[in-house]
């Protein structure tokens, strides 16, 4: 089997991008490697890595603090994981999600610890 | 139609090591849908990437979780060279592969030994962890310790180990291969454990793919999907890597899969100790971490991503670490629906969940 | 010596710990260390523990699993905080989501240090605590005669 070499491979996108970027992996058979939120000065940066036959290409949605982001899980149900889990860990609010835990995903002593704090 | 029925399922269960909970639906003996939820081992100690430098990072990350700790202390070392540009020597490189290796055979030992008990059979369990003592003994004769190694350093490995202990290391295993055929051939034969592994739990390859499930999970529904055979991971590209796939998709072709990789691992060690070169085994790394960097390994129950990113000082940015367990709860939530109750404990084993990996 | 302090029988909890300590128990128990030959049990059952094993740092979600599984053992009773996450927190201690040791929520009677803990040190602790059991036992026989009550030794 051939094998291949990782590259470090960002598009940075808006939010208004995302659904139908999404689309476009899910249609070229692509699976969702991970997706994680990382806080910068005020803004707020998630990265979604998709994988396929181990190419593996990520898309950065860099969003300000209290942007709403429409969800992924339509076309990758699998996304309610990390969904959840940034909106408990991080205070994102995602829309049309197929599995919201509303807020009861991951249990914390301090709501949205890593929310940028005021 | 039968009334429905919802039966909790954890936090604290007889064959869960560590604490999952399900809600699971139940018609009658079936389950129509199972609800996960975690954060009973929830730390948050990503976070601590703002307490603690690039390096000490290292040893946080590798304590997420006692099992994959050496793939874990590779994995943040290699996103943070990634993104310091590092070039690591290749004895290094090599050293890392064999451990990450053994890691694999103790943690696959360690599964076979909690499906044994899951199962029942607790002289099974018994003997597949007097085995795993002889892999523990290497690793705390190699590293100093025998779950956590802290071995691994931005730039290299903290120390070398030596042609000899490597050479008996080899000899040690080839040792055990008899020991350890012994004990798997009861998996794949005996019929009793045949019974209560074979047809259940179905994952058909077309939902692992669409499920995105790793590691023997996805291997056991007949997808090619095992990191070590891109280039970057270690010296996987010089072994003659090839995964081990097995197509029916149920608790058995798992089971098999993670054999047939206790053996193949035996086989990938003896191979880098004989082509390990001479040379150091770290460079020493200077200045401070800028720009961002996400790399994959294989760690014993599938992929996992490591994410650096940095500002130029010493402290990290982020650290994100995304283990195989977070990526194979979509698909045992598939599976589980439509599952009798007695079989969930079987389930929920065969994806070897390590929720200290997913809760973090 | 009574017999609680011959065969114990001990329960495990695992608290926010990283497995590391978990899987040593566990390891206590297989042939290598084999605790079984000192009639030492792991139970499931607080109500039949005299020694429980708390490892990992305790956090919000299990204080009060921890609190619940100590109060429902039957006196005498000791606590074993394994490792160095159930000591003080360790390498944890300051993540937001953990409380601190295991001495937040009950009193620790053996502190067993280590990351992870190495068997031979968790049979030694549990050793050690079976002599704080021994103590305590004496102390409520002691108890029991001089208010009447009559113990059954």
């Amino acid at each position: 089997m051939e094998r291949v070499t990782n590259e470090q491979n960002f598009k940075v996108i808006n939010t208004s991008q995302l659904l139908t970027e999404a689309k476009n992996f899910k249609a070229e058979g692509y699976r969702l490697g991970q997706a994680c939120a990382t806080v910068v000065g005020d803004t707020i940066e998630i990265i979604y890595s998709f994988d396929k036959a181990h190419v593996l290409k990520n898309l950065k949605l860099v969003i300000s603090d209290g942007e709403e982001v429409e969800s992924i899980t339509g076309d990758f149900w699998s996304a309610f994981i990390y969904e959840n889990e940034m909106h408990d860990l991080f205070g994102i609010q995602f829309n049309h999600s197929a599995l919201d835990y509303q807020g009861k995903f991951f249990k914390v002593a301090e709501p949205t610890p890593w929310k940028p704090k005021k | 139609m039968a009334k429905k029925t919802i039966i909790p399922f954890g936090p604290q269960h007889p064959v869960l090591p560590e604490p999952i909970h399900l809600d699971l639906v139940i018609e009658d003996e079936t389950v129509v849908e199972a609800i996960p939820s975690i954060g009973f081992i929830h730390r948050g100690l990503e976070k601590l990437v703002e307490t603690r430098d690039y390096s000490q990072m290292v040893y946080v990350i590798e304590r997420i979780c006692g099992i994959c700790s050496f793939g874990h202390g590779w994995g943040a070392c290699s996103a943070i060279e990634g993104a310091m540009n590092v070039k690591v020597p290749e004895r290094a490189e090599y050293l890392r592969t064999i451990l990450h290796e053994l890691s694999r055979l103790h943690s696959h030992l360690l599964w076979l030994g909690l499906l044994a008990d899951a199962f029942g059979f607790e002289s099974l369990f018994n003997h597949c962890w007097r085995v795993r003592e002889t892999i523990l003994d290497i690793l705390e004769k190699t590293t100093g310790g025998r779950v956590i190694f802290s071995i691994c350093q931005v730039g290299g490995m903290r120390k070398d180990i030596d042609d000899e202990t490597l050479k008996e290391i080899v000899v040690t295993l080839n040792g055990i291969k008899k020991d350890i055929k012994s004990l798997t051939d009861v998996f794949i034969e005996d019929k009793s454990v045949k019974n209560r592994m074979c047809g259940v739990g179905v994952l058909t390859k077309a939902d692992a793919e669409e499920l995105g499930a790793v590691g023997p999970v996805a291997r056991g529904s007949g997808v090619p999907q095992d990191i070590r055979m891109t280039n970057g991971h270690g010296v996987y590209d010089k072994l003659d890597f090839e995964p081990v796939i097995e197509e029916a998709g149920d608790c058995y072709a798992r089971c098999k899969v993670r054999i047939g990789e206790v053996f193949q691992s035996i086989e990938l060690i003896e191979k880098a100790v004989a082509q390990i070169p001479e040379g150091p085994v770290s460079v020493k790394v200077t200045g401070n971490v800028e720009g961002e960097f996400i790399t994959r390994l294989e760690q014993p129950r599938g992929e996992a991503y490591y994410y650096a990113k940095g500002a130029g000082t010493k402290f990290l940015q982020r650290m994100r670490v995304r283990t195989p367990t977070n990526q194979n709860i979509p698909a045992l939530v598939k599976t589980l629906q439509g599952c009798d109750l007695a079989d969930v404990p079987m389930l929920v084993l065969t994806i070897d969940p390590c929720i200290s990996c997913t809760e973090r | 010596m009574s017999y609680i302090a011959k065969s114990p029988w001990v329960i495990h909890y695992d608290g926010s710990s990283c497995n590391g300590c978990d899987i040593e128990v566990l390891a206590c128990l297989t042939p290598m260390y084999d605790v079984e030959r000192f009639g030492i049990i792991n139970t499931g059952n607080p109500k039949h523990a005299d020694v429980f094993l708390l490892t990992g740092a305790v956090n919000e979600q299990n204080k009060d699993v921890i609190r619940q599984i100590y109060e429902q053992m039957p006196e005498p009773k000791v606590v074993v905080a394994v490792g160095i996450c159930a000591c003080s927190g360790g390498v944890f201690k300051d993540c937001y989501n953990i409380l601190g040791g295991s001495d937040t929520v009950v009193p620790v009677d053996v502190y067993v240090p280590g990351c992870a803990a190495r068997p031979e040190a968790i049979i030694d602790g549990v050793v050690k605590g079976l002599g704080v059991l021994q103590e305590k036992r004496d102390k409520m026989v002691k108890g029991a005669k001089e208010t009447g009550e009559g113990g059954n030794e």
